[in-house]
């Protein structure tokens, strides 16, 4: 993975810079030491490192205004961090890059329950907002797996999803207000407490941005009301298309569940290993649906759930009758994870989008390329809405296996965009996918895309080498009229 | 046909069915880019929870396909033929530029939360494409977002992806009579905040309530609050009686008066008796409307309002003369939050006034940039949404 060539002048500069920063964010909020800056050097996408020219974690907006305006007159690049837990490589910090650290941001501002909101600031955790309000019966409905750690800034820049979304959304669904900085040192705000933003949809264009577009300094989420009650269903099926049938039929008939997730072999033996769920080791796909509502709701759906599964050759099904066994139900499935990680020194986790009725050929596709690459891969699969997370397994010791997992990841996404599917569902682009988007997007997509970019930062000093496999340079691209086909930059570096 | 237009530097209108060609400002272009042609239904997988078509097919025909499947747009897209005094067939298209929503938004989201992908062309007059025809999907910018609700001022959409639900077995609307709106507003914010998945939250006043076709369902000359349920009939039910536990006295719509019901919020239909009066949209914070509404009738004579989202959503009458209420009604809003929209006024009046929220400072500048990010030469649409926007 390339990523931008570093400026030397600016890392000749550093201690000017450092010192620059800590006028503005005094005492410890600077981090300057080389010790002290390595705990920065990567997100969860482990697999990239790179030291930060230095770290700040400002504390207020004004401090955000100031570092913002200091690195836009001095031309310095800035990647923005949240908690540090993307898995597509979001927060990579540069070289010659001030990483800025939203961390210190940790209050929640105002709980609204009368208007079913929050306003919180970004370094707040995704599970702090439940906590903030379940017991007045409320919660924060997206619940990506690192809720416990991840930032709601964070969820911001990245679209979070989690095994709810199907039902709940995404974070764009369930974020009503925003204000960020732009890197011009601007402080915008857009939406609040109302449904809606006056004027251009700018609140649904930065949700998602993977920290390109602005740096977010505080956020209204929707809160709502706990469901009375969910229970699940554990559903093992002799064939991956029994299973991908028995999706199918559920969402035909008009049942949409609060979650509904699919491992393959691989990932329920992982799984019951680490966790002894229960799960049924003779199975070659497991489903676990999960119903929630009031309790006639829910007895009703089960119990057409049921009907459906064994219409399609269900060889087992246990319905949950405690939270306790609801919860067991997931345990497997939320530790299918770590249960990988200890089965194989290291995995690469990836993140396509499928159309859900070529789930059974992609897994096929996915089985002959194991044997090509020569690396095993395990599957789950958030089965409602077609996103997978195939697993792949690999030794980062043994010389040339990362490489081949990566190859192998990338084959896998390419089919996810063959197959009529995306690059990405929830993990963000980052560094990870970057160089694939030409896979989905042609080059006149891609500028559009640059041309949004360049609307909020002009100098291109917001997260560079994310994204985009090709720098963009504002100014060029801002011309009219461009021949057909011609590719625009021959001279920047691709990477 | 835009690559010329931006060769040439002339304006187009963007239109397609025409419902809603007086929503918005005059349209300052000589040309008229008739999309009407793309219409049809590419592709439809029920399982998928995905419907592909043309941008200029009609609703009707995406409606229809839709419930043959026992399907349906969540967002319930409302029929402003009424309130825009038009008879034009609004489509797919038009729907999602304007970023249309019904009273399930307090629920399901805007056309915004349902947009997945598109083909398009911008400005510039290269064919571009963005999001996927997959439910769930971050690669590259949101720009669904952004073309949603931007009136064609950036792009003209040809193409488009939206993400469809099951329509609910059955629904039922608990209705409760003569309370003050300020008691209404508290009703609504309790039933939304309970567990029992309210997808409809209005209240209309009494002055209006007895315009409904099912008036006769209530007591003469009273104001009509609405909860509305939807989902299997089990737990419609169960949920309907909870709520009728807690608000004796009042009453249940089954199935066929409750959609009656709901069809009029959406479209506004209690303000639509006189057809010379202007008619504002207002986006305010829920427990915010009941005073603003009373600060908008204390200084505006005449001037009337129903609530729909929970009191989200207030849609204001006003007198169509001078600025047909538009200091009062800023003035409120800017005190308490949120947005307003003239949605219907003469042409001179949409000329004249500000008919979408005034933009200032950073987000004004922000906005222009992003309008010439696609539209350089403000060819498309050029100031539907603001002056030279």
């Amino acid at each position: 993975m390339l990523m931008p060539l570093p400026d030397g002048e600016i890392i000749a500069r550093r201690a000017e810079i450092v010192a620059a920063l800590r006028r503005i964010v005094p005492g410890e909020g600077v981090i300057d030491s080389e010790i002290e800056r390595r705990a920065y050097e990567s997100d969860a996408l482990t697999a990239y490192r790179t030291l930060p020219l230095v770290v700040v974690l400002p504390e207020t907006t004004a401090q955000v205004v100031e570092v913002m305006r200091y690195c836009t007159a001095q031309g310095i690049k800035l990647v923005p961090r949240g908690s540090g837990t993307s898995l597509s490589g979001g927060a990579l910090p540069l070289a010659d890059a001030v990483l800025l650290a939203m961390g210190k941001f940790k209050r929640i501002l105002d709980i609204d329950i009368e208007n079913r909101c929050v306003v919180v600031q970004p370094g707040v955790t995704n599970l702090a907002i439940t906590h903030a309000v379940q017991d007045q019966g409320f919660y924060y409905a997206p619940d990506p797996s690192s809720q416990i750690a991840c930032s709601i800034g964070g969820n911001v820049a990245e679209n979070s999803g989690g095994v709810h979304c199907l039902k709940y959304g995404l974070t764009t669904n369930n974020v009503i207000g925003i204000e960020f900085v732009t890197i011009a040192g601007e402080v915008i705000r857009l939406g609040g407490k109302h449904f809606d933003a006056a004027g251009y949809d700018l609140l649904g264009v930065m949700v998602g941005s993977e920290g390109l577009l602005g740096v977010v300094t505080e956020v209204t989420v929707r809160i709502l009301p706990k469901p009375p009650g969910a229970r699940a269903l554990m559903i093992g099926f002799p064939s991956v298309e029994g299973a991908a049938e028995c999706v199918a039929d559920i969402i035909g008939r008009g049942i949409i569940p609060g979650g509904m997730e699919m491992m393959d072999r691989p990932a329920i033996h992982a799984a019951e290993a680490f966790v002894n769920a229960g799960y049924p080791l003779d199975a070659d796909a497991l489903l676990i649906v999960e119903l929630d509502g009031c309790d006639a709701e829910v007895h009703h759906l089960v119990a057409e759930v049921e009907g459906i599964a064994s219409v399609h050759g269900a060889n087992s099904c246990r319905t949950s009758h405690s939270e306790d066994e609801r919860l067991l139900f997931w345990a497997g499935r939320k530790a299918a994870f770590p249960a990988i990680g200890r089965i194989s020194p290291d995995y690469l986790c990836m993140d396509g989008t499928i159309p859900r009725g070529r789930l059974s050929e992609v897994l096929i596709r996915m089985r002959q390329m194991e044997g090509l690459h020569g690396l095993r891969v395990a599957n789950v699969f958030h089965a409602g809405d077609g996103n997978l997370h195939p697993l792949i397994m690999y030794d980062a010791n043994i010389p040339g296996e990362l490489e081949r997992a990566e190859e192998f990841g990338n084959d896998i996404l390419r089919l996810c965009v063959e197959v009529g599917g995306v690059l990405t569902g929830e993990h963000g682009v980052g560094v990870e996918k970057r160089d694939l988007m030409g896979t989905m997007f042609n080059e006149i997509d891609l500028n559009q895309q640059q041309h949004v970019k360049c609307a909020f930062d002009p100098h291109s000093l917001l997260n560079p080498g994310k994204m985009f496999p090709q720098l963009c340079r504002c100014a060029e691209l801002g011309r009219v009229h461009v021949h057909a086909g011609q590719t625009r930059f021959p001279d920047l570096p691709r990477f | 046909m835009v690559a010329w237009a931006a060769g040439e530097s002339q304006a187009l209108r963007i239109a397609a069915g025409g419902s809603k060609r007086d929503f918005g400002r005059p349209i300052d272009a000589a040309r008229v880019l008739d999309l009407s042609l793309l219409r049809g239904i590419v592709d439809y997988e029920p399982a998928e929870l995905v419907l592909t078509a043309q941008a200029a097919t009609p609703m009707a025909e995406v409606t229809a396909a839709l419930e043959a499947r026992g399907q349906m747009l969540a967002f319930e897209p409302p029929d402003w033929r009424g309130l825009l005094q038009s008879e034009a067939e609004p489509t797919l298209g038009g729907t999602l530029a304007c970023n249309m929503a019904g009273p399930r938004r307090v629920r399901a989201g805007a056309a915004r939360d349902h947009f997945l992908g598109f083909a398009a062309v911008n400005g510039r007059g290269e064919i571009w494409k963005a999001g996927g025809k997959v439910v769930k999907n971050v690669t590259g910018y949101d720009m669904c977002k952004l073309q949603a609700g931007a009136f064609g001022t950036l792009s003209v959409l040809t193409e488009v992806s939206v993400k469809v639900l099951p329509r609910p077995e059955t629904t039922s609307s608990v209705v409760l009579f003569g309370l003050s709106e300020a008691d209404a507003i508290r009703t609504l914010a309790a039933a939304l905040n309970s567990p029992h998945e309210v997808s409809g939250a209005a209240h209309v006043p009494a002055a209006f309530a007895g315009r409904s076709q099912i008036a006769g369902a209530f007591p003469a000359g009273q104001a009509v609050t609405a909860l509305r349920l939807e989902g299997p009939t089990p737990s419609v039910v169960y949920r309907a009686s909870a709520l009728e536990a807690l608000h004796r006295p009042c009453t249940i719509l089954e199935a066929p008066e409750s959609a009656v019901l709901w069809r009029e919020i959406g479209a506004v239909q209690p303000l639509l008796a006189g057809d010379a009066s202007a008619v504002w949209r207002v986006c305010v914070t829920p427990s915010a409307a009941p005073a603003l509404l009373r600060v908008v009738r204390d200084t505006l004579a005449g001037a009337e309002g129903f609530y729909d989202w929970g009191g989200g959503l207030l849609w204001i009458e006003a007198d169509a003369s001078l600025d047909a209420g538009e200091a009062a009604i800023r003035g409120a809003v800017a005190a308490s939050g949120g947005h307003a929209t003239l949605v219907r006024g003469s042409a001179e009046l949409r000329a004249r006034l500000a008919v979408f929220q005034p933009l200032a400072g950073p987000l004004e500048a922000l906005t222009r940039r992003i309008k010439a990010a696609f539209d350089p030469l403000g060819i498309l649409n050029p100031g539907r949404m603001q002056q030279g926007i």
